[in-house]
C-alpha cells in the first residue's frame, strides 16, 4: 500500500494515454522547421498553455524545466543575479524545500536569510515582512504548502509584504498544485507535475514578464532551461493535470476526510505527535513522530508489512541532520513518519494503517529495550 | 541544584533522549537533569521530549570535552512513568 505520494506519485493513467500518443506525435525535436518538428512544437505549446491557464499567467510567461530541483535552483540564481543591483540577500522561510535553501546559500552565501515559523510549520509574517523589507534584498522565497507536513504558507499576505518592498516573491508550489486552489499572488511560481501524477522528467516555472532575470548559464534559445525538455512528458504533465482538476473536489474531501480520521486514530497512540497544521493544510498529507523510536526503524517495519512511508528523521540513515522542516518546527524528528494519501487510497487503507501502527511502534519500542518510560 | 547527569555523548537518535527519560523517571519533580549529547537531533529532540513530557529546557552550552550539555528542569511528570 502506497502512502508516500508526495514528489512522486503513482503516474495517472490520463498522462500514460497522453505520453504514449505523443511519442507517435511529438517525437521531433520542436526546434526544427519542418512538419514533424511544427507538429512536436504545437503539442509543447499546447501544454504550456494548459498550465498558463491553471496557473493564471499568459503562455510566453510558462517555461519547462527537466525537473522541480532544477526549476528552483534556476529561479532563485536568475533573479538573484538579475537584482543584484539592489542587493545580495535571499529571503526564505526556514521550511522551504532543501533545493531553495541550498539555492539560496549558493546565490548569496552569508545573505541568505531564513524567517522562522511556529509550531504548526507557518511562516512568522511580521519577520518575514521585516526581512523583505530590509535593504539589500535580491529575490524572495515562500511555498504554497509544505509537503512534509501539509501546512498551507500565508502566500497572499507574504506576496503583498514583498511587494510593497519591491521585491519578486518566487512560490514554491510542487506540493500544491492539483491539490488545492493555487494563488495568483506570485511573481514566480514553480510547480513539479511528478507530484501530480505526471510522468517525470519535467516541470514548470511561470515568471511574469515584469520580473527581471539574468541566466548565469550559456544563452539558448531556451534561455531558462537550455536544451528544452521532453515533449512526451511535458504532454502527459499537461494532461495529468487536466485530468486531476476536473475531479479535484472529490479527491480533496475524500482525502481530508481520510486524513481527519487518521489524525483522531494518531490522537490515540500513546507519546504519538501529530505534526503540521490540523486546517490550514494540503488534503492529502500527514506526518506524526513517535517518541523514542528509531524512524528508519518504523519506515523499515511497516514496509515489511506492506506500507510504503516516508520519514524525515536521520537515526540510522546516511543523512546526519534530521528534518530541517521537523527541527524549525521544534516538532520531534526522530520516530517521523510522513504520509502523502495518493488519490486511489481506500478508507479500509487507512483504517488497516490506524490498526497496525499501534502494534509496530510497540514492537519497535520493545526491541529498543524502551518500556515504561 | 545539583541533580543527574546523563551521558549520551556518541548515541544516535532517539538514544539520547530515551536515557534522558529513564534519568527522568528516577528523579523527583523539581530536580535538575544534565544530558550531555552529540547527536544533531539532540538539539531538537530534547525540547520536544520535555515538552511533551512538561518539562522544562533550562539551556544549553558547551559540554567539557566534546558536545552539548542540556539542563532540563523536571515537572509533575517526573518520578513516575506514563500510562503506557
Amino acid at each position: 500500500m502506497y502512502l508516500d505520494a508526495g514528489g512522486r506519485a503513482p503516474v495517472h493513467p490520463a498522462a500514460r494515454a497522453a505520453y504514449d500518443a505523443a511519442l507517435d506525435e511529438g517525437w521531433a525535436d520542436p526546434r526544427r522547421l519542418h512538419a514533424e518538428g511544427r507538429r512536436a512544437r504545437l503539442l509543447l505549446d499546447t501544454a504550456r498553455q494548459t498550465f498558463a491557464e491553471v496557473l493564471g499567467c499568459r503562455t510566453e510567461e510558462v517555461h519547462l524545466s527537466p525537473g522541480h530541483t532544477a526549476t528552483l535552483h534556476a529561479a532563485v540564481r536568475a533573479v538573484a543575479h538579475g537584482r543584484r543591483r539592489a542587493g545580495a540577500t535571499v529571503v526564505t522561510s526556514a521550511v522551504e524545500r532543501a533545493a531553495i535553501l541550498a539555492a539560496a546559500r549558493h546565490a548569496a552565501g552569508d545573505a541568505a536569510l531564513t524567517v522562522p515559523v511556529d509550531r504548526l510549520g507557518r511562516v512568522d509574517l511580521a519577520a518575514w515582512s521585516r526581512a523583505v523589507a530590509a535593504p539589500g534584498v535580491a529575490v524572495a522565497a515562500l511555498q504554497h504548502a509544505n509537503g512534509e507536513v501539509g501546512t498551507l504558507q500565508p502566500v497572499a499576505e507574504a506576496h503583498e509584504a514583498a511587494r510593497a518592498a519591491g521585491v519578486p516573491l518566487l512560490v514554491d508550489a510542487g506540493a500544491s498544485v492539483g491539490h488545492v486552489e493555487v494563488p495568483d499572488t506570485w511573481d514566480l511560481l514553480a510547480a513539479d507535475p511528478a507530484d501530480w501524477g505526471g510522468p517525470s522528467g519535467v516541470a514548470v516555472l511561470a515568471v511574469r514578464a515584469r520580473v527581471r532575470s539574468t541566466p548565469v548559464w550559456p544563452e539558448d534559445e531556451d534561455a531558462w532551461f537550455p536544451g528544452g525538455v521532453s515533449v512526451p512528458a511535458a504532454v502527459g504533465a499537461a494532461a495529468a493535470l487536466r485530468a486531476v482538476l476536473a475531479d479535484r473536489a472529490q479527491a480533496d474531501t475524500h482525502r481530508r476526510t481520510l486524513v481527519d480520521r487518521l489524525r483522531a486514530a494518531l490522537g490515540e497512540v500513546p507519546d504519538v505527535d501529530v505534526v503540521g497544521d490540523p486546517d490550514a493544510r494540503l488534503p492529502h498529507v500527514l506526518t506524526f513522530s513517535c517518541l523514542y523510536v528509531d524512524g528508519e526503524a518504523l519506515v523499515t517495519e511497516l514496509d515489511r508489512r506492506g506500507f510504503a512511508v516516508g520519514s524525515g528523521s536521520a537515526c540510522t540513515s546516511s543523512a546526519l541532520e534530521p528534518s530541517h522542516v521537523l527541527a524549525a518546527m521544534g516538532a520531534l524528528t526522530h520516530g517521523n513518519v510522513r504520509l502523502a494519501l495518493p488519490r486511489e487510497v481506500t478508507a479500509e487503507d487507512v483504517d488497516r494503517f490506524a490498526t497496525v501502527l499501534p502494534d509496530v511502534v510497540a514492537d519497535v519500542r520493545r526491541a529498543a529495550g524502551v518500556t515504561g518510560l | 541544584m545539583s541533580g543527574a547527569v546523563v551521558d549520551a555523548r556518541g548515541l544516535r537518535c532517539p538514544l539520547p533522549v530515551i536515557r534522558l527519560a529513564a534519568a527522568a523517571r528516577e528523579a523527583p519533580a523539581g530536580s535538575e537533569v544534565v544530558v550531555l549529547w552529540s547527536d544533531p537531533a539532540a538539539r531538537h529532540d530534547i525540547p520536544a521530549w520535555a515538552r511533551m513530557r512538561g518539562h522544562t529546557v533550562l539551556g544549553t552550552e558547551p559540554a567539557e570535552g566534546d558536545g552539548f550539555a542540556t539542563t532540563v528542569l523536571l515537572g509533575e511528570g517526573a518520578g513516575a512513568p506514563s500510562s503506557t
